[in-house]
């Protein structure tokens, strides 16, 4: 293993690190002035010109605020909770492409920090675990209101990943890889699989919003049955945790979807503009329209939000698995028919 | 390199699946579990079994676990209201132990060591392969293994309808 690869991976592990939480920090900012926008106010406007500094301001009151453990909880889970939290929310930009190949000089470089060949399966697997924060946080506060909230979260996950499991397979009959490098590679120019898998795509998106605990599927925090959710005994830092992997499980997902069904990194006419523009400025135009995709998608995850009331739980357990469920079902039975008819044809 | 990295690995799994066995906790015992679970996967990638490594991930520490640890939490089992044995169940583990000791020392003794099994193919647990091979030659084990969990789901439904039927 030589050197320059190693420097090559930590520097890009570092800069996607970075990039994770100062988007989710602008997360906070950019939903406060969405909501602002939305209900026609103005929004934080205080700290800096148009508030830019506001999440400077959130995180050092944060940082300051006492931190209180309750006196009859489990003092080492309680302090594991949020950092699993934080932990699974960050893992999971490892497999993601943010760029095509960049050359420089005679060297290429992949801008992406690993291309495992089970790339899909292990974002699933590490949406999966996302929910053990949730759970041992909830459980460790021992609070009542406060471990019913941590189990409403574990079954709403526990029932959303199979639909999101099943759309996912409609997506692999489609690509024949599971290597995310691969998929986003294949969707060259305006190819993308939302073209071919809209359902398995809307299936997907509503999956997302009910794994990261958005509205309307944001009922493991939800105030007025619950107090404040699984971390109504969190303070300090530590909530401070919890609410931000919140806001990069929607960066990453939010990513996840663009890379899996829009294309990633491709854009109609990106050909023309690699002869144009050269081997080093192509890729970081590239990268540009894959963040430009995100944060389409955060404003709809934020969107969203102030737009569809929250579901009531039988609800929810109902459209997960009388309603997605099914349709998951028939979405992979229907793809796999006309993939089979394709192909004798 | 490989060997170390086993062996490493391989000490931190016995390490907390005992710890699995002495933790006072339940909630303790299924947390220990999962990280138990978790070195298992390590040693799939150390064999090459990507599919294997990452499904044990998905389905063992992501699902099962959750729901072990569901049922803890909501039983809420804690020292107090733990039913006591009497010393009678006590005396029939602990002779109930020793045997099993026995057993498992007199049947280590009978064997000899084995030699370590080659794969004929390295990357057998790489998906593509590994989907050929199920779906080709042990298609119909694959197949009936299927029918067998259908089975248990179907019977586990009904028998949260018992009284309805």
């Amino acid at each position: 293993m030589d050197i320059a690869f190693v420097i090559e991976k930590f520097v890009l592990v570092a800069i996607i690190f970075g990039i994770s939480l100062l988007i989710a920090m602008y997360s906070t900012y950019a939903e406060r002035k969405v909501a602002a926008f939305l209900q026609d106010r103005l929004g934080p406007d205080r700290a800096g010109p148009f508030g830019i500094l506001q999440p400077l301001a959130d995180g050092v009151k944060m940082f300051m605020k006492e931190e209180i453990v309750p006196s009859n909880s489990n003092k080492w889970l309680f302090m594991v909770g949020p950092g699993l939290a934080m932990l699974t929310a960050c893992i999971g930009t490892a497999v993601i492409p943010w760029g095509p190949d960049m050359t420089i000089g005679d060297r290429v470089i992949p801008l992406q920090v690993t291309d495992i060949n089970v790339g899909v399966l292990y974002i699933f697997g590490v949406v999966s675990l996302g929910v053990y924060g949730v759970m041992i946080g909830g459980w460790a506060s021992n609070n009542k209101y406060s471990l019913l909230s941590a189990i409403r979260a574990a079954s709403q996950n526990i029932s959303y990943e199979i639909a999101m499991g099943l759309s996912i397979i409609a997506l692999l009959l489609v690509t024949n890889t599971m290597s995310i490098g691969e998929i986003v590679a294949n969707q060259h120019g305006w190819h993308w699989n939302v073209l071919y898998q809209p359902v398995g795509f809307i299936l997907f998106m509503i999956c997302s919003f009910a794994e990261t605990n958005r509205a309307p599927f944001d009922l493991p925090e939800c105030e007025t049955e619950l107090i404040g959710g699984y971390h109504t005994e969190y303070s300090s830092m530590k909530l401070g945790f919890y609410l931000f992997a919140e806001y990069i499980n929607m960066f990453v997902s939010s990513a996840v979807m663009a890379s899996l069904y829009f294309g990633g990194y491709n854009y109609p006419g990106m050909d023309w503009v690699l002869v144009q523009a050269g081997p080093v400025i192509a890729p970081l135009i590239g990268t540009a329209v894959f963040f430009a995709k995100i944060f389409a998608f955060i404003f709809f995850f934020m969107w969203v939000r102030w737009t569809i009331p929250r579901f009531r739980y039988d609800q929810l357990m109902h459209l997960g698995w009388k309603g997605l469920i099914p349709l998951a079902i028939a979405n992979v039975v229907i793809t796999s028919i006309v993939i089979a008819i394709i192909e004798k044809f | 390199m490989g060997t170390s990295v086993f062996y490493f690995v391989a000490t931190l799994t016995v390490i907390f699946s005992l710890m699995v066995v002495f933790a006072k906790n339940p909630v303790h015992s299924v947390l220990y579990l999962i990280v138990t679970f978790f070195t298992l996967t390590v040693h799939y990638i150390l064999l090459n079994a990507q599919f294997l490594a990452v499904v044990n991930f998905i389905v063992y520490m992501g699902a099962i676990m959750v729901l072990f640890l569901f049922v803890l939490m909501l039983l809420n089992l804690n020292k107090d209201n733990e039913p006591l044995k009497s010393t009678l169940v006590k005396v029939v583990g602990v002779v109930a132990g020793c045997c099993l000791v026995v057993t498992i020392v007199g049947s280590l003794k009978a064997t000899a060591i084995s030699d370590p099994v080659v794969l004929r193919n390295p990357n057998l647990g790489l998906v593509k392969n590994l989907g050929k091979e199920l779906f080709g030659p042990y298609m119909l084990p694959f197949e009936l293994s299927s029918i067998l969990l259908l089975t248990a789901m179907v019977g586990a439904v009904l028998l949260t309808k018992k009284e309805k039927v």
